[in-house]
């Protein structure tokens, strides 16, 4: 019963995310299939990546607005360097993400130890690196190396119906290593203790100063990684890749169950959040008649009944408690 | 210099702003340069208060949200919702008098949503603004058809781009907006009310305020300069764009508040200090053009001076440096 009521919030996701897909799948021939099903991993891989990311930093009770800012400026900085540098793309890649876990570091250091909000300091970091990704080009680039078209020509096949390409293996390997990290680590044990109450953390002695930078620094990768992402999936560099992904990020990670306030959530969750995501645009792509802004409308109903859903659970813990 | 006049609030935007005039000067000699053309002023310094407008009211609204301890992540959507409903209400033959109404109307229910989820339902702010921030640009989309809307109207287009009396409309509109609000909240208990209920919620409340009625009444008048920001939006370029307009809006106002000296955690506010962060943040855009820096990096000063502000106004950082200045003394001594 206590475990059934501790993961309410994921069972309620895994039902909305059937009952949307058994809807579309009704009304639409040919939504119900392998090829509907790898896309929907496979087109929302970068959000996916940086979903992973956001959910830990909110497991922490903190907020990252930078990540779609770092996913546009690796995208032009990586193709930069590739396509007029001739850099390797390994180098230009591991270069992003040195950049990217930088960024994050210092972000979490100010966070942490001048007590600068979260969001007032991500917001500081999405300015910077945006205005960053113009800097070195406010067009767009197309990437071509022979190893970053082996890259998007990759995939594996599962049987003759299912073929997984490189940027769904990589979501999904991403999920995996996350899921491992939040619950079943030492580090994800930490963060959500920093999450649930800060002062708490620090009276058990957990190392908090140095989780919560390090949250911060794995988010600032895992974005990075997500605009390597991106720019593989459309073989170019843009400055204002990702623009606005930081919100949808974190309605994905909402719908996925996690609790805003930190402390509380599930890696598994962010996936089926992410999946509730990319339904609904395939739905909307399918049908044809609906517009685009319906997503917004949807995504936001969907959030609201989430938060509404958490508060009436929380209420409810604290009055039995 | 007297101490109690380094220590006002409205002291580094000041510092922050004359700086930035005097780096413009020594660039362009012509910046502060203000000529009476055809019974008009023009010159920088008025665009600069005439473009920054819209993110002065915005930064207006989200002061006292911003005094309860919020912050309301919607104005940007708000914005283009209510271009939308201007746009409509003009095409449909309405009276200018009424669109106004009827965006500012918008704007407050939109407020009143943000604030019942808050002070009601309990919701972090943060969250409750949020659902605003991505339902909203969708539902200003499915009123605009997902078109933008043309909007042909002399009246309307006077409200942003308009001189009375040799003076823009824009600001005159915005100031005396503010000058209105200043006398309300200082002059009666209001002001006192959003602080008590920023600072302490629960001793408020006990204090036989009635905290939630304040919380939502500083949401509905956030969102209803977000109505009104709308209005000048769609005025100044004739047309609501469900898409652009009011982007990043947010995050300007919220900025501006900021680098006027009200802390986010709520409790204290100076609406100078906010102003004074609007036209600083104004004046940066526009210096941008001026030092012949590509307006597409103007983002990175704007994070330096983020991340600067917010340094000058951590205790931490303050209590370091004072506590490697008694160290030092006590080593000379």
């Amino acid at each position: 019963m206590n475990a059934l009521r501790k993961n309410l919030p994921l069972f309620v996701t895994g039902a909305i995310l059937v009952v949307l897909f058994g809807t579309a799948a009704r009304l639409y021939d040919g939504f119900y299939s392998a090829r509907v099903i790898v896309s929907l991993l496979s087109d929302n891989a970068f959000l996916g990546v940086a979903a992973v990311g956001m959910t830990l930093v909110i497991f922490s009770g903190g907020i990252d607005l930078s990540v779609g800012a770092v996913i546009g400026f690796t995208s032009i900085f990586t193709a930069t360097l590739i396509v007029t540098k001739g850099v390797h793309p390994l180098l230009a890649w591991s270069l992003a993400l040195l950049l990217g876990s930088a960024l994050g570091a210092g972000m979490g250091a100010l966070i942490h130890w001048f007590g600068i909000p979260p969001f007032l300091t991500t917001l500081a970091g999405m300015f910077f690196a945006r205005g960053l990704a113009f800097w070195i080009n406010t067009e767009s680039i197309g990437v071509t190396h022979p190893l970053v078209e082996k890259l998007t020509n990759f995939d594996l096949a599962l049987g003759d119906a299912v073929h997984l390409p490189a940027a769904a293996l990589a979501l999904l390997a991403v999920v995996l290593a996350g899921y491992v990290l939040a619950h079943h680590t030492r580090f994800g044990r930490t963060l959500l203790a920093v999450g649930g109450s800060e002062q708490s953390a620090l009276l058990m002695g957990l190392p908090v100063g140095r989780t919560k930078i390090a949250v911060y620094a794995l988010n600032g990768f895992l974005a990075a990684l997500a605009g390597i992402v991106a720019s593989l999936y459309t073989s170019s560099g843009n400055a204002s890749a990702g623009l606005g992904l930081e919100l949808d990020a974190i309605a994905v990670v909402v719908i996925g169950g996690t609790l805003l306030t930190g402390g509380r959530g599930h890696m598994v969750g962010t996936l089926l959040g992410v999946l509730i995501f990319g339904t609904i645009q395939a739905a909307i792509l399918f049908d044809g008649r609906l517009s685009s802004w319906w997503m917004r409308i949807v995504v936001g109903a969907l959030l609201l009944l989430f938060i509404l859903l958490q508060r009436g659970l929380v209420r409810g813990m604290t009055k039995r408690a | 210099m007297s101490r109690s006049f380094t220590r006002s609030p409205v002291f580094w935007p000041a510092v922050g702003l004359i700086a930035l005039v005097v780096l413009n000067t020594a660039v362009n000699p012509a910046f502060l340069k203000i000529t009476l053309l055809d019974g008009h002023l023009f010159g920088t310094p008025i665009d600069i208060l005439t473009q920054g407008s819209r993110t002065m009211l915005l930064a207006l609204g989200m002061t006292l949200v911003i005094a309860t301890g919020g912050v309301d992540l919607s104005v940007g959507s708000v914005v283009a919702i209510a271009g939308a409903v201007c746009a409509l209400m003009l095409q449909g033959g309405h009276s200018l008098a009424l669109t106004i109404v009827a965006a500012l109307a918008v704007g407050g229910a939109a407020g009143a949503v943000n604030g019942t989820l808050v002070a009601r339902i309990g919701i972090q702010p943060i969250v409750a603004t949020l659902i605003l921030m991505v339902a909203g640009r969708g539902v200003a989309q499915l009123l605009a058809g997902g078109q933008v809307l043309i909007v042909k109207h002399a009246g309307f287009g006077y409200l942003a781009n308009g001189f009375f009396l040799t003076l823009p409309v824009a600001p005159l509109l915005v100031g005396g907006l503010f000058v209105v609000t200043q006398l309300v909240v200082r002059r009666t208990a209001i002001g006192l009310f959003l602080e008590a209920v920023g600072d302490n919620e629960t001793a408020s409340r006990f204090a036989g305020l009635a905290a939630a009625r304040v919380k939502i009444l500083a949401y509905v008048f956030c969102g209803a300069c977000a109505g009104l920001a709308g209005v000048l939006w769609a005025a100044n370029v004739g047309a609501a764009d469900a898409n652009r307009s009011g982007e990043n809006a947010e995050l300007d106002a919220i900025f501006a508040v900021v680098v006027g000296g009200t802390a986010l955690t709520g409790g204290r506010f100076v609406l100078a200090g906010s102003l004074l962060g609007a036209v600083l943040i104004q004046t940066l855009t526009i210096s941008m053009y001026n030092l012949g820096i590509s307006p597409a990096v103007a983002p990175v000063p704007k994070a330096l001076l983020i991340v600067g502000v917010s340094l000058l106004q951590s205790d931490r950082l303050r209590r370091w440096l004072a506590g490697l200045w008694t160290r030092g003394g006590k080593g000379t001594a």
